[in-house]
């Protein structure tokens, strides 16, 4: 081609290029340096690690995501391979209602999980009926576990169900055919053609877990997850630095997680709340 | 296939899962429009809470859509070009510029908003308006629409489309109007409704970058679920419900139909 289209192509890229470069690549790289802005220098980025309080937030954040990671993923694999393998009536209409909560926001589905398990929420409800009494865990982690679980089942279902697709069935008849015992196929043959989508999606889910600010914020201020304490000591403490060295730590372990499902799989789905 | 023990416990541990995602949300409808929520339903339905929320916050919800249309006008301006020409590029290059677009998603909005508030937070007529709002809106969904685009864009042949209309004397201006948009059409719409969904219910970087008088449609919310009774906040969330499940329901239809 001429020179003009490649003029063209650049002046094309250049609205994108300036708003990414003002908006993003150079508010980040300030963040970076603020971080190492404080008394403490650089080696604020190793608060994470020698502050006992941003330690053990670290470490629920990075447990409370792993969970939710592994039980999102058992639930969406056994719920997703069923929908892809069977039809029955009524099918489609589950499918819909699987995964329309997609683009719900953390704080809705924070709202949602007080709902289920707050003060006046169903579950107390049902138990005070039932035992006498009223079991109520919204505003504590297993409230946020069970709002992050909410928030991951629709989009890794909507993964597993793409992967399940592409899956070879004459492999499983083979399977059963040379005797096989349903389990043995499960564990041999249709989980490990689903690992790279299994991983990929989990891998999603836990960067989105370990991000998520939404629901912490409806839930309660005092959860201590990672974001939950940044904003704390952003607007509470006024520590500014260390925000920015914590948002930043919090920033590359998402990115890795991300990058290590895009690795795996050659996709990524929105990791979006 | 013979359907026994098995397909029946999976169909009611996927109808429970279902169950789990469901009856959440049939609890906030119910509770936005009853009376009283903590005497049942028994206590008469009722408008009068979407009223308040109406007279409270409907100032919200008109900034929210305000900032989506003009999110979705400033994607549909810079993202589609620049999907255009990452495609267009092709290489080690195109694909690297394509990683650092798509970071935003990767990067918590929290530290996003952290950060355009610790650089551009001195310019106060900036940080105090709606348009501050929009700068993360449109950081966070430009990866969606590029990425849709793209993806179109990769499965139509169109450098084949566009050397034959070159050939045929098209101008470049010509081609990118009458030959590229409309084979990527499918790919822009799909992008505008993920934008445009995204930005409405976006909350992570809007509540570090809003103001008091900036307030969008899900900081409200979070307003209401802090302050107000259940179902006033309940009320607000149906209202949010009302929005953004037509769009939901467009993007199930758009996907089942590629």
């Amino acid at each position: 081609m001429s020179q003009r289209p490649a003029l063209l192509l650049i002046l094309l890229a250049l609205p994108a290029g300036v708003v990414f470069l003002a908006f993003f690549l150079l508010p980040m790289a300030r963040l970076v340096l603020i971080g190492a802005s404080g008394e403490d220098g650089a080696a604020a980025y190793l608060s994470v690690l020698t502050t006992p309080r941003h330690l053990e937030s670290m470490i629920a954040t990075v447990l409370l995501s792993l969970a939710v990671t592994l039980a999102a993923v058992a639930v969406s694999t056994v719920a997703g391979v069923f929908l892809v393998r069977h039809r029955f009536p009524g099918r489609s209409t589950l499918v819909s209602l699987l995964t329309f909560p997609l683009a719900f926001p953390g704080v809705v589905i924070g709202f949602l999980v007080i709902l289920l398990a707050g003060r006046q929420g169903l579950v107390g409800e049902v138990t005070k009926a039932l035992t006498g009494d009223k079991m109520v865990f919204a505003y504590s982690m297993a409230g946020l576990f069970v709002g992050y679980l909410y928030f991951s089942i629709p989009r890794v279902i909507l993964t597993v169900m793409a992967a399940a697709e592409k899956l070879d069935p004459s492999l499983e008849e083979a399977a059963r055919s040379l005797g096989a015992p349903p389990w043995r196929v499960v564990a041999d043959v249709i989980l490990p053609a689903l690992k790279p989508g299994l991983i990929a999606s989990g891998a999603i889910c836990f960067a989105t877990s370990m991000g998520a600010f939404g629901t912490a914020f409806t839930l309660a201020t005092n959860i201590d997850v990672l974001p939950m304490t940044i904003y704390t000591e952003f607007t509470l403490s006024a520590n500014i630095a260390g925000a920015a060295s914590l948002s930043v730590v919090l920033g590359l372990v998402t990115w890795a997680a991300l990058a290590l499902a895009r690795n795996l799989s050659g996709s990524t789905v929105a990791a979006a709340g | 296939m013979r359907r026994g023990k098995l397909f029946h416990l999976q169909l009611a541990f996927t109808l429970a899962v279902c169950t789990f995602l469901i009856v959440p949300v049939i609890l906030s409808v119910l509770a936005g429009v009853t009376v009283n929520y903590f005497q049942g339903l028994s206590s008469g339905l009722t408008l009068r809470w979407l009223g308040e929320v109406w007279a409270l916050y409907s100032e919200t919800i008109f900034l929210s859509l305000l900032i989506a249309v003009v999110c979705l006008a400033v994607n549909l301006m810079i993202g589609v070009p620049a999907a255009y020409v990452l495609a267009r590029k092709g290489g080690r290059l195109a694909r690297a510029l394509e990683e650092i677009i798509v970071l935003p998603i990767a990067i918590p909005g929290l530290a996003i908003a952290l950060a355009l508030i610790v650089t551009y937070g001195g310019f106060r007529d900036f940080r105090t308006g709606w348009s501050f709002i929009l700068v993360g809106h449109v950081l966070y969904t430009l990866p969606f629409m590029v990425r849709s685009v793209l993806a179109v864009l990769h499965s139509v042949n169109f450098r084949e489309l566009e050397e034959s209309a070159a050939s045929l004397g098209a101008s470049f201006v010509q081609r990118f109007r009458d030959v590229i948009l409309p084979n990527v059409k499918p790919g822009i719409l799909a992008g505008s409704l993920m934008t445009f969904t995204l930005s409405i219910g976006e909350f992570n970087l809007t509540w570090m970058l809003h103001t008091p008088v900036t307030k969008t449609l899900p900081v409200g919310l979070a307003d209401s679920y802090a302050s107000m009774r259940l179902e006033v906040a309940s009320a607000y969330t149906l209202i949010f419900f009302v929005m953004i499940v037509p769009l939901l329901i467009a993007m199930q239809a758009m996907s089942r139909r590629r």
